[in-house]
């Protein structure tokens, strides 16, 4: 069954890939470069594991777990959006460069996690551990993961997979069908034509950089999930990493999706690589396993290459909106 | 005479835009002390802020922490002149570590053939996203951060399959987790103390401040006084323009992350060759590239003020050791966060406080200068200026 335990291992890491690459999809197109997406990560799940932690040591989480679950999904996703306005007010209010105060609000994070997690759980207590009543176990749905298929989509499921790909249809019909979403690209391409025909630019990115926080908080709590082992004030370089897949996936949603899964199976592969017989072991090399540790970065970093000449970036990313300079 | 009175008022804002952001790092850094622990809240300040300097041994520990970091910072301001963001300065450390301790531990050489070597290794690290920035037209950042994690497992796993390179080889430890005391592999490769160890009563500290500065005036020279400096900064201020007057852009921008890259390898090379730290195989990014970056803000990417805001870093760095195990260490790294974050808008704070002086030095100015018969720009202003 190991095929099952990879695909269904790809599916919980594409997860928090794809709903943080969307954020920052939604943040560039609106012309805002958002390199804060680890930070913001990294503090929506802080704020989402204390929460789950919260209910758990009340003893009434366990009876409406998935109930809880939601809330934490929107906690990690308000706490995001209010973290993001940090960004936005330097980026967009006093223009200041956005990839420096993206750095900075990258250093701040998981300072200010450890900070808060030594001083609510003791000093040198590092880890929030997840209740593990999130899960959502296959046997409550009645269902047995005995195939490749039950098992890829309901072996380690959580109630932030199926919200995911809801919200993927949700930024599909945003992005292309609204009136909105048309001029927040607006505002990434062009913004001095979208303000001549009276869209508010500031607002829109304001917008923008609001959606990419909540949809990174909510990431950074599906990260967590997915690595098991509670919250450690780190996403381990997964906002960087939605950075890249959002590059890739050309900052269009659905290629997007393909991008994460593309990705997470790379690095699945990497986790896997002892136990799939037919991989080669580079038995000559001693701890040839990181071979496959770099191969993701090294993978990305060809594809990015070679697909350059096609990459399109919305065209006013990162330059600050001057009124003045129309 | 005006020319020299701008740049006097430029270099005063920019001062005062980095001291204000200082101050407002501070500021929250004790509020954030005050709500954890308000007791010892005050403690913990005077404890940041007087450590450094209250014993010998503890500045001999600001000034080798600084060693690394005014390289890394340097590294990080280079690129910046260029207009391009290094954050990969870490990966290219790391790079550069393995090149150094390669150099005097399986080859041997003396300590500067090692630092040469640790720049070449950094050289090479910063070449890969200036050529991919260069040629192919990819972000620059998203290269460096790639690649910064491919240096730290590559590194790894190049250590482990040379032997020498690990610390059990040496029969002083029986767990391979790390790169052996270097005195015990090659006391030669070691960067002489000069007595400053004695003087300072500490073996933390050495020649590599020294060179770290030397390398921060030859920076500032290149960038000031020679025509590829003039090239490179004329790249960052505006690529197109500079092309249309000839000059190679694409050629600078892979240069310019070859030396930035070479600068944080010598970073690496200075730290890991100074004898007291070991090289330990971790799976995560190395915090010294890293905080290049604020080092290079809080300068204004100025080469020499790159020095001095290292040893601030250090120096509070040192502070927040200190404050263990009252308060964590992270406290440190959220005021230089604050820092940053102000200092990025500070830049534009600045524009704002050089408009109030330029206005305020105009109306001075133009009445001793040769066009003085040509009407004062905006002369009212320029008397409000005088009266605020």
């Amino acid at each position: 069954m190991i095929i099952g335990d990879i695909l269904s291992a790809t599916l919980i890491f594409a997860v928090p890939l794809m709903l943080v690459a969307l954020g920052g999809m939604f943040s560039e197109r609106s012309g805002v470069v958002n390199i804060a997406l680890e930070g913001i990560m990294i503090v929506g799940a802080l704020a989402a594991s204390l929460f789950l932690r919260y209910v758990d040591d009340l003893g009434i989480g366990k009876d409406h777990a998935q109930l809880y679950m939601l809330a934490a999904v929107g906690i990690a996703g308000i706490v995001g959006i209010l973290y993001s306005q940090l960004l936005a007010f330097a980026s967009i209010k006093l223009k200041s460069n956005q990839v420096i105060s993206g750095t900075a609000l990258n250093m701040l994070a998981p300072a200010l996690a450890v900070v808060v997690t030594w001083n609510i759980q003791g000093t040198a207590q590092t880890t929030i551990l997840i209740p593990n009543w999130v899960r959502i176990a296959p046997e409550s749905l009645g269902i047995a993961t005995d195939n490749i298929f039950t098992t890829f989509l309901f072996k380690s499921l959580f109630l932030t997979t199926p919200i995911a790909f809801v919200i993927l249809i949700l930024s599909i019909v945003f992005l292309y069908y609204t009136k909105t979403g048309l001029r927040l690209r607006a505002c990434g391409e062009h913004p001095q034509a979208a303000d001549s025909v009276g869209v508010n630019v500031y607002r829109m990115r304001y917008l923008g950089v609001g959606i990419s926080g909540f949809l990174a908080g909510i990431g950074g709590l599906a990260y967590t999930l997915a690595a098991g082992s509670g919250f450690t004030s780190t996403v381990a370089g997964y906002g960087f990493l939605a950075l890249a897949v959002m590059i890739f996936g050309n900052w269009k949603p659905v290629n997007i999706l393909l991008a994460s899964f593309f990705f997470a199976f790379f690095r699945i592969i990497s986790f896997y690589s002892n136990s799939i017989s037919f991989l080669p072991k580079f038995d000559t090399l001693v701890s040839g396993e990181y071979i496959y540790l770099i191969m993701p970065y090294l993978v990305t970093m060809i594809v990015l290459v070679l697909t350059s000449k096609r990459s399109r970036a919305p065209k006013a990313e990162g330059i600050p909106y001057d009124k003045g300079r129309r | 005479m005006k020319r020299r009175r701008t740049f006097n008022s430029s270099l005063l804002t920019t001062i005062l835009s980095a001291v204000g952001a200082i101050i407002i790092g501070l500021f929250i850094g004790y509020l954030l002390l005050l709500i954890t622990k308000p007791d010892r809240a005050w403690w913990g300040l005077q404890r940041i802020l007087t450590i450094g300097f209250s014993d010998p041994n503890k500045f001999a520990k600001v000034l080798y922490q600084a060693m690394p970091l005014i390289c890394t910072g340097l590294s990080v301001a280079f690129a910046f002149k260029t207009g391009l963001f290094n954050i990969g300065a870490t990966g290219q450390y790391t790079v550069g570590t393995f090149f150094g301790l390669f150099a005097g531990i399986q080859w041997q050489l003396p300590w500067y053939l090692a630092l040469i070597a640790a720049m070449i290794g950094g050289a090479i690290w910063g070449a890969i996203p200036g050529i991919c920035k260069a040629l192919f037209n990819v972000n620059e950042v998203i290269t460096s951060i790639m690649f910064n994690w491919i240096a730290v497992f590559a590194v790894n796993m190049a250590f482990l399959n040379f032997p020498m390179l690990v610390v059990d080889f040496w029969g002083k430890s029986s767990i391979g987790d790390r790169t052996p005391v270097l005195a015990d592999a090659n006391a030669s490769a070691v960067l002489p103390k000069l007595g400053l160890d004695e003087l300072m009563n500490s073996s933390l500290v050495n020649i590599g401040i020294f060179l770290a500065i030397i390398v921060a005036v030859i920076i500032w020279v290149l960038l000031q006084k020679t025509t590829f400096g003039y090239e490179i900064k004329a790249c960052g201020y505006n690529r197109d323009a500079s092309q249309y007057a000839g000059i190679n852009a694409k050629r600078n921008i892979i240069y310019s992350f070859m030396i930035s890259g070479a600068l944080a390898g010598l970073g690496g090379g200075l730290y890991y060759l100074s004898g007291t730290g070991q090289y330990t195989f971790l799976k995560v990014l190395l915090p010294a590239g890293f905080n290049g970056i604020p080092v290079a803000l809080l300068a204004n990417s100025h080469p020499i003020g790159v020095i001095v805001s290292a040893l601030f870093i250090s120096y509070i760095q040192v502070g927040g050791d200190a404050l263990q195990p009252r308060f964590v260490r992270e406290n440190i790294d959220i005021i230089i966060g604050v820092i940053i974050y102000v200092s990025a808008f500070a830049l534009v704070l600045k524009l704002w406080f050089e408009k109030l002086f330029v206005k305020r030095s105009m109306s001075a100015v133009s009445l001793r200068d040769d066009d003085a018969e040509l009407p004062p720009p905006d002369e009212p202003k320029g008397k409000d200026g005088d009266n605020v």
